[in-house]
């Protein structure tokens, strides 16, 4: 009986903590859930592919060619005789590595720009803004294709492209986010204890703008693979030797009469990490609260 | 009113101008010139295919010639094909992908619309559910997916349909508009249903509810003029995202439109080509952004309201 009440307690006061509470409302969801556990899933074997893949990499079987899914190739062999699954692991690595890193780069750019914008105010807001507000004007779909056009076929160029065109909205997300939390009281006592506004950006405002950001990260991911995909697709973005989803589906679809499983796999590898990461944001949203107080 | 479509205008020209600039520049920096992977010209030949191209003045003059060149609507010539102008390919491809991105914007509209409005009407039952899931796979799959399994499915397999072409066979602009639509739909679905759930609980509603409206009533003429003001602002970034969708698409189906023609321009590394098409490309998405801003705001009485229309 003690105990219980013991535990009770102890329960009531972890569950006054924001993550805990938003922990136990996405276990709830059991689409968000299942998405992560997937993504959790997709990263492992990412990470291990080098030891876990079935093939190596550059093995190929000119006698095999394109093979059905068999016992020994379990999701079949392209023209090459390559492994598929060999294919698509390694294509996933790449994939997902473009989905974080350029995420990142996003990120960077954009709660730096949106915290600065919306701490310091006035005049430099305004014009930061106003810059936003022109750059989300711009085409840039068209821009990345240029720029893959004037500086090759990049991979590095690729994250940084890509990255440079998702900050836009995580800048006014975290600007809206700054300008709240800056006349909350901790942050007036922290001004008025002389703290620099760098550190009372690092250590008081992105802290207490980590919500939406997650958030808004875990819906980014998703666009930025599917940018990537697109431009491997059109034959823009990633080059052979290295291989990616968006590049497995473009050869998947030009042999897709005789050997549809070429483009039925990689499209379902795309489409299910896609899904995964889009309900996972979804029920992080819900989860973390985040635009409730709007709704 | 007046006062702020004035004022998006005046927001749209520096915007077109940074696009003229970057674009401009970034074509000029690029590695390796425009002729550098043909063989030896002679030095006379080489001189007068820089004149031509006006590459024998300082870079800045250049840049003038070429806002001169636009402010007459000449978008420049062609660097691979003598000859063929970037306006020719224009007036060419235009009318094709202009009828491929409406049908697609048709699709979009009326089937997310549907979905979305029905969705909201009776949130978090089947009948939401449904049509939202559906919604949810039509943005995780991408057109250069949806496409080729189309094609697989009903071009193929079932041999319904013919799997490309644009005008040759009846019949064969259905798929390209499905799959150029199809993610627009999903968006529109999720758009039309939060903003028909915010519309249908203001007090407005109830107001008509009470003087005895049928409920269609209710949802048609009161529901959905406020409910699709997020769906119309959408419209304009769609319209973006429906010409590089048409990228994907038109490479797919064969369409002779201004999309497959960029992607052929990007590939044969035609500078003057990429300049050109980018340039007016982003004109154009420029304009659609504030003609959807603008019907968006024309709308939304609040916003009227503070634009000082009486």
């Amino acid at each position: 009986m003690t105990t219980e009440i013991i535990t009770d307690i102890a329960e009531a006061e972890q569950g006054s903590s924001l993550w805990h509470d938003a922990w136990l409302r996405l276990r709830k969801n059991r689409l968000a859930l299942a998405g992560g556990i997937i993504l959790v899933a997709f990263s492992i074997i990412a990470l291990l592919t080098p030891w876990i893949a079935p093939y190596a990499y550059d093995a190929q079987n000119l006698d095999l060619g394109a093979t059905p899914p068999s016992a020994q190739h379990w999701l079949g062999t392209d023209i090459f005789g390559r492994d598929l699954l060999t294919q698509i692991m390694y294509g996933g690595r790449v994939s997902l590595a473009v989905g974080l890193i350029a995420t990142s780069v996003a990120l960077l750019i954009g709660v730096t720009w949106g915290a600065v914008a919306g701490y310091v105010g006035g005049k430099v807001d305004a014009v930061m803004m106003r810059l936003v507000d022109i750059m989300y004007a711009l085409p840039f779909m068209i821009f990345i294709v240029l720029l893959m056009v004037v500086f090759g076929r990049n991979i590095l160029l690729l994250f940084l492209a890509i990255g440079a065109v998702e900050w836009l909205t995580m800048a006014r997300i975290m600007r809206s986010q700054v300008q709240q939390l800056r006349q909350q009281e901790f942050v007036e006592a922290a001004i008025s204890l002389g703290l620099p506004p760098g550190t009372i950006i690092r250590r008081h405002l992105i802290p207490n703008a980590l919500g939406p950001i997650i958030v808004y990260t875990t819906l980014t991911i998703p666009s930025v693979m599917l940018l990537e995909a697109f431009l491997s697709f059109l034959g823009l973005g990633i080059q052979p030797p290295q291989t990616s989803w968006g590049l497995l589906i473009s050869y998947g679809a030009e042999t897709m009469e005789e050997f549809p499983w070429l483009l039925i796999f990689p499209g379902l590898a795309l489409t299910i990490t896609l899904f995964s990461l889009n309900f996972l944001g979804d029920g992080l949203r819900d989860a973390l609260d985040v635009r409730r107080s709007k709704d | 009113m007046w006062r702020f479509i004035g004022i998006r205008l005046l927001q749209a020209i520096p915007v077109i101008l940074v696009v003229i600039t970057v674009t401009f520049f970034l074509v000029r920096v690029a590695p390796g010139g425009p002729f550098s992977a043909e063989k030896a010209v002679l030095p006379e030949v080489k001189a007068a295919l820089e004149a031509q191209y006006r590459l024998d003045l300082p870079l800045f003059q250049q840049y003038v010639a070429y806002l001169g060149d636009l402010a007459q609507g000449e978008f420049g010539p062609s660097f691979k094909y003598p000859g063929r102008s970037v306006n020719e390919l224009i007036g060419a491809g235009l009318p094709v992908t202009a009828e491929l991105g409406l049908y697609a914007l048709l699709v979009a509209v009326v089937i997310g619309g549907i979905a979305g409005v029905i969705a909201a009407l009776k949130p978090n039952t089947a009948q939401d559910y449904i049509p939202m899931t559906a919604a949810m796979i039509g943005i995780c799959m991408p057109s250069f997916l949806l496409g080729p399994l189309l094609v697989l499915v009903f071009g193929i397999y079932l041999d319904w349909l013919p799997v490309s072409g644009w005008g040759d066979i009846p019949g064969d602009k259905i798929l390209p508009a499905i799959t150029l639509g199809s993610a627009y739909a999903a968006y529109i679905a999720r758009l039309s249903r939060a903003g028909m759930l915010e519309v249908m609980s203001q007090d407005y509603i109830r107001t008509a509810r009470a003087k005895g409206l049928p409920e269609w009533q209710v949802v048609v003429k009161h529901g959905l003029r406020g409910g699709l003001i997020p769906v119309v602002a959408f419209l304009g970034p769609a319209f973006a995202g429906l010409l590089a969708g048409s990228f994907v698409v038109e490479t797919i189906f064969q369409i002779p439109g201004l999309g497959r023609f960029y992607v052929q321009a990007a590939f044969n590394r035609d500078y003057t080509m990429i300049l050109g098409t980018t340039v007016f490309l982003s004109t154009l998405i420029v304009l659609f952004n504030l003609l959807s801003d603008i019907l968006a705001a024309w709308m939304n009485p609040r916003l009227r309201a503070q634009f000082g229309e009486n």
